[in-house]
């Protein structure tokens, strides 16, 4: 394979078109909730590599140019949930209760089931932040010893539930309230969810950002807490 | 733009400098969040801010940057196939537990706020797609 084809400017490239690719084609699906680019661009670039004989160690150290912007773009998060909190008010007490009470419920539920039914403790521990959003789920998957590339896919997996799923299951729930509605698509499906919250209804769409920075600020503190529990 | 920018690596890096002093089990950027938070709560900067025009320009892209993460599952494929049950399994049902537990407490404890909020019964509405959905349409994942 010529150098020029696997150097760490084309690896970028071969991922910056794999993401335009993803871009085109939630257009052409017209928005469609299931049509997410990040999956096309994960698949188009695994793809890539694959043909041009990159392996992933050195593929990601090329890339560290995209993935380096992770961090400051979780940092970012706080601009839209200073946005949400002027419309928390009235519901400022069961919120308080309910994120904290939902992120250890997903928690504990991920990395029991897994255990249950015969999986390793590492993929216990990876599946366990899956509720956060993905910057955050990747960061917590690397400090607990999970494998932060299969915690990417998984949460990106929840995020695509609730886009597709979410409205009607909350609905057969008889969830009616458009902020406890928000609120519980921003828990379970993060920033995924909310852009399908947000087609809902505007109310509903800002309560699902609020979730996902509320969730993602509990998961990151729950964790630790709930994995020393889980393992007495 | 560059002083958002440095605004928000300044964040990070005092949260990672706070982790590290403190051992605190959380991410750096995470604390970087909650300092860039407060912050905007006290300062309450205008929409044409730096800060606020750097974060909204990164947010709008936020996928790109978990590819490269997304791409290492190449090297976990046979995990993910030989262990394809318990992750099918705790995916969907910690999913629906977390969405359904959120989704009744606040519905229930917050019942005396909710008239002006509620969903009329005759079902979801169809509404169109949001007017910014243009390239990226907001924090995506």
């Amino acid at each position: 394979m010529p150098d020029a084809l696997t150097s760490p400017l084309a690896l970028v490239l071969l991922t910056l078109l794999s993401y335009q690719l993803g871009l085109w084609l939630r257009r052409a699906s017209r928005y469609h909730p299931a049509a997410q680019p990040v999956v096309v661009a994960i698949a188009g670039t695994a793809l890539g590599i694959t043909l041009l004989d990159v392996d992933y160690p050195t593929y990601a150290d090329s890339a560290l140019l995209i993935s380096f912007w992770l961090g400051p773009a979780t940092v970012a998060l706080a601009v839209p949930l200073h946005r949400q909190t002027r419309r928390m008010r009235g519901v400022v007490a069961p919120m308080l209760v309910a994120i904290p009470l939902g992120a250890a419920v997903s928690i504990a539920t991920a990395y029991a089931l897994i255990l249950l039914l015969g999986g390793s403790e590492t993929l216990a521990v990876t599946m366990a932040p899956k509720a956060a959003t993905t910057p955050v789920s990747i960061a917590l998957a690397e400090q607990a010893g999970g494998l932060p590339p299969v915690t990417a896919i998984v949460t990106i997996v929840a995020g695509i539930l609730g886009a597709v799923l979410g409205p009607t299951v909350l609905t057969l729930l008889r969830v009616r309230d458009r902020r406890a509605r928000g609120l519980a698509m921003g828990a379970a499906s993060h920033g995924i969810g909310t852009s399908r919250a947000l087609l809902e209804d505007e109310t509903e769409g800002a309560f699902s950002g609020l979730s996902m920075g509320l969730t993602a600020l509990a998961t990151s503190v729950l964790l630790p807490l709930v994995l020393w529990v889980l393992a007495l | 733009m560059i002083r958002g920018l440095t605004v928000l690596l300044l964040c990070q890096v005092v949260g990672e400098l706070l982790v590290d002093v403190a051992h605190l089990p959380v991410p750096g950027p995470v604390v970087g969040m909650v300092l860039l938070f407060g912050w905007l709560q006290w300062r309450r900067p205008s929409k044409e801010s730096g800060v606020v025009r750097a974060a909204d320009g990164l947010l709008k892209h936020l996928q790109l940057f978990f590819v490269p993460a997304g791409v290492g599952i190449v090297a976990y494929a046979a995990l993910l196939r030989d262990d394809a049950l318990p992750i099918g399994v705790a995916l969907a049902g910690s999913w629906l537990a977390g969405l359904a537990l959120v989704g009744w407490v606040v519905q229930v404890w917050g019942r005396e706020h909710a008239e002006a909020a509620t969903l009329p019964s005759a079902g979801p509405p169809t509404a169109p797609p949001p007017a910014s959905a243009g390239d990226g349409g907001g924090p995506d994942a």
